[in-house]
């Protein structure tokens, strides 16, 4: 590494309607580091990286490439400037293969031969085995990763930059993604790492630049900072530890018993033979990659899919037929992972928000009448203790921000006082003071008796609240594996679909 | 530049607004149409909106608005349930037509015995005629996903025919001199449903139109019911996740529809019809669907759209008999307002943004 810069950005802004995404950004990317650009959803880092890919323009400030002037029009300039962009989403056609899939993106592309020849290079030299006559429809989300990353590599690009790379890898699939990045660097590539997990951050990256409301909060070498000093550059206040206080277990509360389910979404996954117990008081862990059947299974436990009638038990009572209502009367909350849309309706106010799964539960009505009033009492309580930002109740749910919308969502489940609480995702999207909460919340539910159940995609969330951990791939469970002592590496292992 | 810009909430004002915007530009594009059929636009358009409620022959006209807007509303209420949970009844002259033959068929059975369970036994007859012609598309919905759309508009021609062959047929007034007629109901007054106060146009399909408005009213912002139907509009994946099963819904909402249109065919049948003829249905199925969007499918918003439908008829009833106007100019207006209406809708989530000069 050198102490040259490659990208200088100088007082950089950008405005949309009623918003300022980024004000006077400047920082530098040295040639041949790995830089980090870290901050909560919102901070601005997607707007800013967008300006130096071409697909956005700054109102104001300037942009050098190695000391030249440098405004992109078009990401196909940016790319004949050297720069390159692994974007989280993939742009692949399933139908096609691998080099086909490459050869679509390039400007002028060699004939297939020549082609499958350099991918091959490319992929042995840089550790991304690849066979380039794959179809992408076969290949599992990390190898549909190196096709997008030996795509930009293919243009010998200057600047790699990387948007959340990792949330949807296996740790195994991340630590040979940090292999490959680390030779890229050696040679000489910059690359812009955009991320929030900050422990990834802090073994890949040499400098990390922390952007909060818009504005750069500074510059830092995350090798000599905590996760937790960098969360609280990115959120701008102190953070509090979870508190967790030994709970005794109680007998299992609900039971999965051989539960498979054919799913009906041709591009869903099907649970098979799906076995486990969840006891009062356990907060149980479910990992596993986005896709494994994590939807089914919050859908077959809420009643929104109904199974046979003995694959779930409730304290002692069968509700494999229930439908969601019998299931909340009966103790069984869920909260699904997509907020608007399924959690809630976004044009409904607060209030009206609470019946979707008080209604029964709560008493927000006697014979089918609403009593408003009452729902409205309630979507205060859940406002006051859950800490949700919202000028009143009767505001649209849409105008919250993700993580007040969480909070709502949580809280909505939580102070219903379940048995059983099923939750996806509790904190995807969500800013570190709005997860810090949650979490919070769910322990102290399960301090109280509750027994449940996290699916979530976020292995750290995972060991920090679970008391055990089962990982679910392609529809089958393990065994669950109590989270003292368990490494990140042993989950990875079991969603790779071995089992311990 | 002009632009669209979203807003972070709905416009309550626009809400308003927007069928006051969609009435003045279908009175600008209509007064076109009527300068290109060579008359005097404002005279037609005088004659259209103010001649049936404060003209010279008024004290007439208005009782014939009530006659028509009844159905209109009666028919528009049913509709905007299943209209606000994202099922499309487009069939309802269908139902309409099936109330009136089942419900009429009822009463002519029972000719010409005298008794006051007779009418109301047609009235609940007549309803079931539309909630199973409702409930066709509904099955095909749920059995085969078969789009609701298309198969409720279809039975509509299945019913127009069935209303045919039954009136050439088994409904025909054996002392018609083989008229393609059913009996008048006005000879048989136990299945009549006469003018109530002479002069007033009220009839006993208006008295209960009213009660439904009422009704409705409560159904759609005081009732699970009405939650749950607006839930299901919305947010589809929310409302199963609330335990709305979706199914249920679409056989509700068909069934509900199919009802309360066959309600008004039985109504408009034994009152200001009269009888079977094949010229019975004069379209209020469709009408009421401009009705019910026009009415912002509340039951307030629909009373007053109803009236409104129902003077541009009396006004086209004007227009034809006075300025020799074709019929079909006056479906061309109806059809303008639903129009702009939906043009118009942009800007309850909408706005316009106007920018001067250009950003650099």
């Amino acid at each position: 590494m050198t102490e040259e810069p490659l990208l200088d950005l100088k007082n950089i802004t950008k405005s949309y309607p009623g918003v300022k995404a980024n004000e006077d950004i400047s920082f530098e990317v040295r040639k041949g580091e790995i830089h980090a650009l870290l901050g909560e959803n919102g901070a601005g880092k997607s707007t800013l990286v967008k300006m130096i890919y071409g697909l956005v323009k700054p109102d104001l400030g300037i942009m050098n490439l190695e000391g030249e002037d440098f405004r992109p029009t078009e990401p196909r300039i940016a790319r004949l400037s050297g720069i390159a962009m692994v974007f989280q989403h993939f742009s692949l056609f399933e139908a096609l293969t691998v080099a086909e899939n490459i050869a679509l993106g390039m400007e002028n592309p060699p004939n297939s031969n020549i082609l499958s020849d350099q991918i091959g290079k490319i992929s042995s030299k840089y550790g991304l085995s690849l066979d380039p006559k794959r179809v992408i429809g076969d290949l599992s989300v990390g190898e549909r990763q190196r096709v997008e990353i030996i795509r930009c590599l293919l243009q010998e690009p200057k600047l790699l930059i990387m948007d959340e790379p990792t949330s949807v890898l296996t740790p195994q699939e991340v630590q040979a993604l940090f292999l490959t990045l680390r030779r890229l660097r050696d040679e000489g590539t910059s690359i812009l790492y955009i991320s929030h997990k900050l422990e990834e951050i802090k073994v890949l990256c040499e400098r990390a630049t922390i952007l909060r409301h818009g504005r750069v909060i500074g510059t830092c070498i995350p090798k000599f900072e905590t996760a937790k000093s960098m969360a609280e550059m990115m959120v701008g206040s102190k953070l509090k530890s979870l508190k967790r206080s030994a709970r005794h277990l109680g007998e299992p509360i609900l039971e999965v018993n051989d539960l498979s389910l054919k799913s009906l979404d041709p591009f869903g996954t099907s649970l098979k033979n799906v076995t486990f117990n969840l006891r009062a008081g356990e907060v149980l862990g479910v990992a596993g990659v986005a896709g494994n059947g994590q939807d089914e299974l919050i859908a077959v436990l809420s009643g929104e899919i109904l199974s046979e009638k003995n694959a779930i038990k409730l304290e002692g009572k069968y509700i494999g037929e229930y439908d969601p209502v019998e299931r909340r009367l009966h103790g069984l909350l869920t909260a699904p992972e997509e907020r608007l849309g399924h959690a809630a309706a976004p044009d409904m106010s607060l209030a009206e928000n609470t019946l979707i799964t008080g209604y029964q539960r709560q008493n927000l009505g006697h014979r089918g009448f609403l009593n408003k009033s009452a729902a409205i009492v309630f979507a205060k309580k859940i406002v006051k203790q859950f800490d949700v930002r919202t000028p009143s109740v009767r505001n649209g749910v849409k105008s919250l921000s993700g993580g007040n919308l969480q909070k709502f969502v949580i809280g909505r489940e939580v102070l219903q006082n379940p048995k059983v609480f099923v939750v996806n995702q509790p904190t995807w999207g969500v800013d570190a003071a709005a997860a810090a909460f949650i979490r919070q919340a769910l322990l102290e539910l399960a301090q109280d008796g509750a027994s449940i159940l996290v699916i979530s995609q976020d292995l750290d969330e995972l060991m920090e609240i679970s008391d055990s951990i089962m990982v679910l791939s392609e529809g089958h469970i393990s065994t669950p594996r109590p989270a003292d002592g368990i490494t990140t590496e042993a989950i990875g292992l079991m969603m790779g679909g071995t089992e311990l | 530049m002009m632009r669209l810009e979203p807003r972070s909430n709905s416009s309550n004002i626009m809400i308003a607004l927007t069928p006051i915007f969609a009435v003045l530009a279908t009175m600008v594009f209509g007064g076109m149409l009527f300068v290109l059929l060579g008359k005097n636009p404002f005279e037609a358009i005088r004659m259209v909106f103010w001649d049936p409620v404060f003209g010279e022959h008024a004290f007439y006209y208005r009782g014939q608005i009530l006659v028509k807007a009844a159905p209109l509303i009666m028919i528009a209420l049913g509709l905007s349930f299943g209209f606000r949970a994202g099922i499309w009844n487009i069939g309802a002259e269908g139902q309409f037509i099936m109330g009136a033959v089942i419900g009429g068929a009822t009463g002519l059975a029972l000719y010409p015995m005298n008794s006051f369970v007779i009418f109301p036994i047609m009235i609940l007859t007549g309803s079931i005629g539309g909630l199973f012609w409702g409930l066709i598309p509904a099955y095909l919905k749920i059995k085969f996903n078969a789009n609701e759309i298309l198969v409720s508009l279809m039975l509509v021609y299945v019913a127009f025919n069935f209303l045919v062959g039954m009136v050439t047929g088994p409904l025909r007034n054996p002392d018609g001199f083989n008229f393609p007629e059913s009996r008048s109901f006005q000879d048989f007054p136990a299945a009549h449903n006469p003018e109530l106060w002479s002069g007033t146009g009220i009839h006993w399909g208006v008295l209960v139109t009213f009660g439904l408005i009422i009704f409705s009213y409560v159904a759609i912002t005081r009732h699970i019911f009405g939650f749950n139907v607006r839930l299901a509009g919305q947010a589809p994946r929310a409302a199963k996740f609330a335990g709305v099963n979706p199914n249920k819904m679409i056989a509700i909402c068909l069934g509900l529809s199919g009802a309360l249109a066959g309600m008004a065919g039985l109504f408009e049948l034994t009152g200001p019809a009269g009888k079977l003829t094949t010229t019975f249905p004069v379209g209020y199925g469709f009408t009421a669907i401009i009705v019910a969007f026009l009415g912002r499918l509340h039951p307030i918003g629909i009373l007053f759209s109803g009236v409104l439908l129902a003077i541009t008829y009396v006004g086209g009833d004007i227009i034809q008999s006075q300025l020799s106007l074709p019929k079909a100019s006056i479906q061309v207006f109806q059809g303008m307002l639903l129009f702009f209406l939906l043009s118009v809708e942009i800007l309850v989530n909408f706005k316009i943004r106007i920018d001067r000069g250009v950003l650099k």
